[in-house]
């Protein structure tokens, strides 16, 4: 179930790429959405650990095994991707060839493997295949600096993708035996404190350089001003996440005791991530960098709520990979649908557009606020779970990261104000034409997620909640304690 | 319990929700009716919440307490917040002002807003405000409070900015939305405190463990609330929004920044008696603000012409006063919503008013004018809109018998027991008042005609009267709740019995002395505006008082100095030390990337993908032989 799961996408891929067809793309995207949904159904919410495993002998010598099993938040994850890839490909439809369909269901594919595998050696090869289509889908399409932003992209990811090898051979030369990269063996392997705290760092640094934290994201406005939206969507909404999923699986789950001492360190980068990233985006003229830098203070977020350790921190964590996918997808679509209008993205060179346009100002007004964390839309919840949870742990770092969601009015409603709001465009072609129904139609199924998991995020919690519960065990003893 | 009738409790909610959702999903085929059933829909809920009230009169005095939960909102296993409506006293009252108050103003758009093509999204906007704000006062912990806090937020957010071709009305709308963040902020930490001082946000843990926590994290806690209603409420130093806000429609002025979400921040602390008891320190802070606002409100009220603005600095001059009584404790909290209640009937009254006559006297360029300096006389021309403005015009400054006057005068007299010079001030503040308000009906309805060329006075249509003829009925008898010292009575349940009187002031010395300031503050005005004729133009040349006043006390340019500027230069500087600081130590810069780039590209032209292919799989290889070397 699972291999089928992660491999329709890849021969999706490779079929489309073949018969040069975009219907085909679209027909395998949404043929893995049906098995994702197929594999939510017959999860079991309530239970910790992996379910759906597949554990083959892969590569003997090395200890590596095909080893596939779905968590709660891997789930997340891969709903998460199986979702955004059709809706993407929909936006795609008229300005991208067939080639970017391929790639993106490989990417996808990849993604996918990435989110379900239970072995460290399977994670890190699959990690570092979704490079070659992300290096594809940007260096192909997009605005005339890709092929700069397209190498940038690569060289940072390599340069994370080494460092993040050198802990992955270190766990390797740690274990005495014979070795195996499964994580439930990893996570039994005594490998000393100072080991341990090596290979902690190594994989936190290929991590942040994902995700992507400060110092390590100015890979990041680059990639997204010159890729198109589409592509920016599955880079960040989907494949980012990757670096905050790693972190919570692999350097939560797997050394607890090295993100115990590496926490003083990661939270002020998470906090500087969250204060700096945002007064980045509030001062970008260009749009498209503009969300991306969003995403920068998003990603401080997330890391900050991983590393808080309290439980409310990390369920919010991974609800707010899933919520901020939705909101920065939405975000990307909208304003390409702008910028493809205008021909610029450049916040001076567009005004007005509301008069004219005003369900496309609606959707920008919807997705921003989202992305700002109004209650009411999905992202909130998860912000305000990692605030408490970051308060919790001591009360400035919830009070640092707390600036953010004024930092976050001020970027997106600015931006609205410049763009969206005063009178129309006097010059001739000025206009901007409004949202299409199948423009609003490929947007609706992230607006309504938006609303409805803000005000139902239950199931979502219900799948995060036993991850963040294996995560803090010793906080579950404490309030098991507290309860008698 | 939730018996019988409260099970509808949710409904009085989803009403105006189902509306919004409606008008907005609905488009044009909303365009025809959508209107009516934007009205209808406050109005059933206001239906329902007199029938909720009047079951909850019938119920014992200790009993008047609902609770209707709806489903689990947030869980996290280990924290957990339920959507829970709370039905008691204190939200009851709220109820009828905003179903009952907001009712009135959805009629009275039917006629205000009756030439604007884009009514029926106001309508919705509307709706959604109504629903937000009703969602504020029911929700059961802070967590949901916060919700509707939001939700009023983006409502005054889109219906502020409602005429967004205007550059001034969209930059006045996000002015209010991000300063009122700057509260959020304070809500925010404010949650996060209560959920790790008492594992949650419900009212009834956080008043039951109130007793039992450290005092500071209750004054913490108390100073973190205020800071959220200082940016609801207007309140210095969050105040500088409110008078911006006024580019809105004029019954949204009415309803959103007068009669109800602006009174929120008074609700919050109301709402945390329990909290604010426990934390002397923080309840002082209130007292400060809360005095220094009502006098900075009244302050530039005296010296604008824009009819709006000058109510706009009395509403934060009255919210003031309804802080001061909240910041009294016992002795106050009562005090603070009746004030809240019978102000929200006159300031309505009065705001509605002002359209009315801003409506009446619309120039050529279909534009209502606000300027006062162009009105004068109007009291022939608008009798109806005369007559029921006088009736707010007589409470607000507190004339004996109204509404207004029962309520200050209540404030007062517990700010003299609370410490005699904060019983000065608040005297002061209503002298001031008095001279404010003065001015303005002089100014529009007295004197000479000011009437600019192509404007015809008229009446407004009854769609309008109507609900003016309602509120004004209420400005002038809203002093019945206080009979039998009800209201006391009716709230002790939720904020506690007020205190006995005290030694001090007796409380009739205080009401006279009350009136003496009032007639002092008519009679200044009256000197200055009623004897002689009102320049149509404002004089230049003006003491520096006056200047002070005009320029809103500084605010904006305290704002724009210290917060503004200083954001300004530290987002361009974060900007170059990102650019060549830490992009250029990561990678050499954009220049070396570029020239590195632009090497390869000459070098490889055309081939720098395969290259990077190669350059990816070479990577693989050697770790993939490292590995087998280590391997043995």
């Amino acid at each position: 179930m699972i291999t089928t799961l992660c491999l329709i996408p890849l021969v999706g891929a490779i079929g489309s790429a073949i018969a040069r067809s975009r219907p085909i793309a679209l027909a395998f995207g949404l043929a893995t959405l049906v098995v994702s949904i197929i594999a939510a159904a017959r999860f079991h919410s309530s239970h910790q650990g992996f379910q759906e495993t597949v554990d083959v002998s892969w590569i003997k010598d090395l200890g590596v095994h095909w080893a596939l099993g779905l968590d709660g938040m891997g789930l997340l994850l891969v709903l998460l991707t199986t979702v955004l890839v059709p809706v993407v490909m929909l936006a795609a439809w008229r300005d991208h060839s067939h080639g970017w369909f391929s790639w993106a269901l490989a990417l996808e594919s990849f993604a996918l493997i990435v989110f379900c595998a239970t072995d460290l050696f399977v994670f890190y090869v699959f990690f570092e295949a979704t490079l070659i289509p992300a290096y594809f889908m940007i260096g192909g399409w997009g605005g005339p600096k890709r092929s700069f932003a397209a190498l940038k992209f690569l060289m940072y990811q390599l340069g994370g993708g080494l460092v993040l090898l050198g802990g992955v051979i270190g766990l390797y030369a740690v274990q005495s035996g014979s070795p195996s990269y499964l994580l439930t063996d990893l996570q039994h392997v005594d490998m000393g404190t100072a080991a341990g705290r090596w290979i902690f760092v190594s994989l936190f640094i290929g991590f942040a350089v994902k995700a992507p934290l400060f110092p390590f994201h100015t890979w990041l406005a680059d990639t997204t001003e010159s890729a198109t939206p589409a592509t920016s969507v599955l880079l960040v909404c989907v494949l980012d996440k990757i670096g905050t999923f790693g972190m919570l699986r692999y350097c939560l789950g797997m050394l607890p005791e090295a993100s115990h001492w590496a926490t003083p360190v990661v939270v002020t980068l998470c906090l500087i991530s969250i204060v700096y990233g945002a007064f980045l985006a509030i001062g970008q003229d260009d749009l498209l960098r503009l969300v991306g830098l969003t995403s920068l203070s998003h990603f401080g977020f997330i890391a900050l709520g991983a590393f808080v350790f309290t439980q409310e921190g990390n369920s919010g964590s991974i609800l707010y990979m899933v919520n901020h996918g939705v909101a920065t997808a939405a975000m990307f679509l909208v304003v390409g649908y702008l910028v493809q209008r205008r021909g610029t993205a450049s916040i001076r060179a567009i005004r007005g557009v509301e008069k004219g346009a005003p369900v496309l100002a609606g959707m920008l007004l919807v997705a921003g606020l989202a992305t700002a964390g109004l209650p009411g839309l999905s992202q909130f919840v998860a912000e305000i779970l990692v605030l408490i949870g970051a308060f919790d742990y001591h009360w400035w770092v919830g009070a640092v990261a707390v600036t953010g969601i004024v930092l976050a009015a001020i970027y997106v409603l600015w931006m609205y104000q410049r763009t969206m709001t005063g009178p129309p465009d006097p010059d001739p072609g000025g206009a901007t034409a409004d949202l299409t129904r199948v423009e609003v139609a490929v947007l609706a199924p992230l607006v309504a997620a938006l609303l409805f998991f803000g005000f139902v995020p239950g199931p979502l919690l219900h799948l995060a909640n036993p991850v963040s519960s294996v995560l803090n065990p010793s906080l579950a003893v404490d309030s098991a304690g507290a309860a008698r | 319990m939730v018996t019988g009738v409260f099970h509808l409790l949710w409904l009085v909610v989803a009403l105006p929700a189902a509306g919004a959702a409606i008008l907005l999903l609905g488009g044009r085929w909303a365009e025809r009716w959508g209107r009516y059933l934007a009205c209808a829909l406050p109005i059933g809920s206001f239906v329902l919440s007199l029938i909720l009230f009047s079951t909850l009169l019938g119920r014992d005095g200790n009993d008047r307490h609902v609770v209707q939960h709806l489903y689990t909102w947030i869980d996290t296993g280990h924290l957990t917040v339920r959507a829970d409506l709370l039905f008691d006293p204190l939200s009851s009252l709220f109820l009828l002002l905003i179903t009952g108050v907001g009712s009135l103003i959805h009629v009275y758009s039917l006629g205000y807003m009756a030439h604007d093509p884009r009514r029926t999204r106001f309508f919705a906007y509307l709706n959604l405000f109504v629903a937000a704000m009703l969602t504020l006062v029911l929700a059961e912990n802070y967590l949901l409070l916060f919700l509707g806090w939001e939700g009023v937020g983006l409502a005054s957010y889109l219906l502020i900015g409602f005429w967004q071709h205007k550059p001034s009305a969209a930059a006045a709308a996000k002015k209010a939305f991000v300063m009122n963040r700057v509260g959020d902020m304070g809500i925010s930490l404010a949650i996060a405190l209560c959920f790790t001082t008492f594992g949650s946000t419900s009212f009834a843990v956080v008043d039951a463990g109130a007793a039992h926590a450290s005092r500071g994290a209750m004054t913490a806690l108390g100073l973190l609330l205020l800071l959220g209603a200082c940016g609801k409420s207007a309140q210095v130093p969050l105040q500088a929004w409110l008078l911006d806000a006024m580019e809105g429609p004029t019954p949204v002025s009415a309803l959103i920044h007068a009669a109800t979400m602006v009174t929120a921040g008074v609700y919050l602390m109301v709402r945390s008696n329990a909290v604010l008891d426990q934390a002397p320190a923080a309840r002082t802070a209130v007292v400060v603000v809360a005095v220094v606002t009502l006098l900075w409100g009244a302050v530039i009220g005296c010296a604008k012409d824009d009819i709006k603005k000058v109510l706009a600095g009395s509403t934060m001059s009255q919210i003031g006063y309804m802080m001061l009584g909240a910041g009294l404790g016992p002795a106050g909290y009562a005090f603070a919503i009746f004030h809240l209640l019978t102000h929200g009937f006159f300031k309505a009254n009065m705001f509605l008013g002002a359209g009315s006559v801003m409506h009446g006297m619309t120039g050529p360029d279909g534009e209502g004018d606000v300027d006062m300096r162009h009105y004068g006389a109007l009291r022939r021309a608008m009798p109806v809109t005369f007559l029921t403005f006088a009736m707010g015009y007589l409470a607000i400054i507190g004339f004996p018998g109204f509404s207004g006057f029962w309520s200050k005068d209540k404030i007062i007299d517990a700010a003299w027991h609370e410490h005699w010079w904060i019983g000065a001030l608040a005297m002061l503040g209503a002298g001031v008042t008095a001279f404010y308000m003065t001015r303005l009906m002089l100014m529009t309805f007295f004197g000479e005609k000011r009437w600019l060329q192509g404007v015809h006075p008229h009446e407004s249509p009854r769609v309008m009267t109507g609900p003016l003829v309602v509120l004004a009925a209420l400005s002038a008898l809203g002093g019945l709740f206080l009979l039998g010292s009800w209201i006391q009575d009716y709230l002790a349940p939720v904020v506690g019995e007020p205190p006995a009187e005290s030694a001090g002031l007796p409380a009739w010395l205080v009401s006279v002395l009350a009136v003496v300031v009032v007639a002092i503050g008519i009679a200044i005005a009256w000197l200055v505006f009623g004897r002689r004729p009102v320049p149509a133009t404002a004089p230049e040349k003006v003491a520096w008082p006056i200047t002070v006043a005009r320029q809103d006390v500084y605010g904006d340019l305290i704002n724009e100095t210290f917060v503004v500027e200083p954001g300004r230069r530290l987002t361009s500087t974060l900007l170059q030390i990102d650019r060549y600081g830490v992009d250029g130590v990561l990678t050499g810069g954009p220049f070396a990337v570029g020239a590195f780039a632009g090497a390869f590209r000459k070098l490889q032209n055309g081939y720098v993908r395969s290259y990077a292919l190669s350059f990816l799989g070479g990577g693989i290889v050697v770790v993939l032989a490292l590995m087998v070397v280590n391997w043995q």
